[in-house]
């Protein structure tokens, strides 16, 4: 996987800080950032912040990775229900494989996600961890 | 508009051919369509294509085999929506015979994965994912159908050894296919045994990485009878998509496109599911082949397994799917899958599938799908009069 420092430059918000958008018209939360509502089509460009807490929808170990990932197998990915409503694809961290569940509270933390040798970026974005205390607000 | 047949069909056997280029291998599938066809002009190429761009280094694949086919100065050009990329390129050749703007048209499918090492091969299949935000997390395309098949094992309380009779059928029909890639039988053991690439999806979950290259001549319904004794109708020909993102899907275990695709095919053809008599569904992975039975009307939200735990896939069964092995045993050599499917329903509907004839064949369904599941394309094909 080659370097593409400009897309890594523009999508900061959205794998430091999950920003995403509110739909104006129908208040749907939205992630990845779209600009288009899915639910009611209408324009849809206020930025949201997504809290980060969600649930494990499914998950999956990879064994058997795509180029650039080679030396972090096996490491567990998983589509995550964040409590707004959107869901997202991250990999988890923090929890071994054997001790992942469908339904399991999860929180966003940022991690490193991969390096390019010595002369590429280090990349930085999301995973979930277990949810380390449930926080009521 | 005008009916649309198929009056040529071609294929190359699929395997790891290398010592064969992209260019030789879709001149193989498309030199023996001509014979078939038995015309020597065409007026348009339309080739179906993932990853040559990737994996070969080579795009500009229309012109390219205009060229080594000594057809210039015809129209060509490439069409490529993933895995669907085949069944699209046929579409866009059905189009332009049913417009009228051409008469005879040859669609070609053809890719060569093994150029390259594992790795890129996979990296450049991953492409047909959303590449910003879910290619990015480490998620290959093997690790997306299994993010789909641990949620139906989770919602229908399914286990991984009940998906086995896809598998068994696929390379118990592909042993009589001499154009498979696989000659070999399997059994619930060896499945259930076998190494795991993305849990849980193990390799014999997965069709295989390999080349192939497929082609089919189109032309009108009207001067089909005078060019071949053995036209085969298009009756229905329908694409749908879906967000290209699995966590973008409302409902990711609807595979709605498949839906969407197979209710204007079903429309356009007039019948309903009980009037298929085969199906060449997309078992890129198990879970795609049950996702697919359910969303084809064959099988109720979750019940796809069970037509294959009952036996119902088989070449005798309610609804034979994978006749000739499929993408699991015949191979998946992405861009030339979706005509792979429609040559051998071409066979079955002219009764020359061999061993393999599901007998008293009329109306062949086919099913292409692009990404996991983001394009889904549906043909339906009848034996004429």
């Amino acid at each position: 996987m080659t370097n593409k420092i400009a897309q890594d430059w523009r999508l900061k918000g959205q794998r430091y800080r999950l920003e995403g958008e509110e739909c104006p018209h129908c208040k749907v939360k939205i992630f990845p950032p779209r600009d288009i509502c899915p639910e009611c089509k209408q324009p849809a460009k206020e930025p949201y912040r997504l809290s980060g807490r969600g649930e494990v929808y499914t998950f999956s170990t990879v064994h058997t990775p795509p180029a650039g990932f080679e030396d972090y197998v096996p490491y567990t990915v998983a589509l995550v229900k964040l409590e707004e409503g959107p869901m997202i694809t991250a990999q988890l961290t923090d929890v071994a494989p054997e001790d992942v569940s469908i339904g399991m509270p999860v929180e966003m933390v940022t991690r490193r996600m991969r390096t390019q040798g010595d002369e590429g970026t280090i990349i930085y974005g999301y995973k979930f961890r277990p949810l380390l205390h449930s926080v009521s607000n | 508009m005008r009916d649309v047949a198929i009056i040529g069909i071609g294929q190359a056997p699929v395997g790891e051919h290398w010592g064969i280029g992209i260019r030789e291998m879709a001149l193989e599938a498309a030199l023996e369509a001509l014979r078939d066809a038995n015309v020597e002009h065409i007026d348009a190429l339309y080739v179906g294509n993932m990853v040559s761009g990737e994996v070969t280094g080579q795009e500009h694949l229309g012109a390219l085999l205009a060229d080594a086919l000594a057809l210039n100065p015809v129209e060509a050009m490439k069409v490529e929506a993933a895995c669907a990329s085949g069944a699209a390129a046929v579409r866009v050749g059905a189009m332009a015979v049913a417009s009228g703007m051409v008469d005879l048209a040859l669609v070609v499918g053809v890719e060569k994965m093994t150029e390259t090492l594992g790795g890129d091969t996979t990296s450049a299949l991953a492409m047909a994912a959303d590449a910003e935000y879910e290619v990015s997390q480490g998620v290959s395309f093997v690790a997306l159908n299994a993010l789909l098949m641990q949620r139906y094992m989770y919602e229908y309380g399914w286990q991984r050894r009940d998906f086995a009779n896809f598998v068994i059928n696929a390379h118990k029909n592909a042993l009589t296919n001499p154009m498979a890639m696989f000659h070999q039988r399997v059994d619930a053991d060896r499945y259930a045994t076998c190494a795991t690439i993305s849990d849980p999806v193990g390799l014999l979950d997965a069709s295989p990485v390999c080349d192939g290259a497929a082609a089919v001549i189109l032309a009108p319904v009207q001067y089909a009878r005078t060019l071949s004794p053995a036209p085969i109708r298009i009756r229905a020909s329908a694409a749908a998509t879906a967000p290209i993102a699995v966590h973008d899907r409302k409902d990711p275990l609807a595979l709605q496109a498949a839906r969407d695709s197979v209710a204007k095919a079903y429309r356009q053809a007039g019948i309903t599911p009980g009037d298929i008599d085969f199906f060449e569904l997309h078992d890129a992975f198990t879970i795609m082949s049950a996702l697919s039975l359910e969303a084809s009307g064959f099988a109720e939200r979750g019940q796809g397994v069970r037509l294959a735990l009952d036996g119902d896939i088989t070449l005798e069964g309610r609804i034979p799917v994978t006749t000739m092995g499929g993408l699991k045993a015949r191979g998946h050599p992405v861009g030339a899958t979706g005509i792979y499917q429609i040559v051998e329903a071409v066979l079955q509907l002219r009764g020359l599938a061999g061993p393999n004839q599901v007998a008293g064949a009329r109306l062949g369904m086919t099913q292409n799908i692009g990404g996991s599941g983001a394009t889904i394309i549906t043909h339906i094909l009848e034996a004429m009069e």
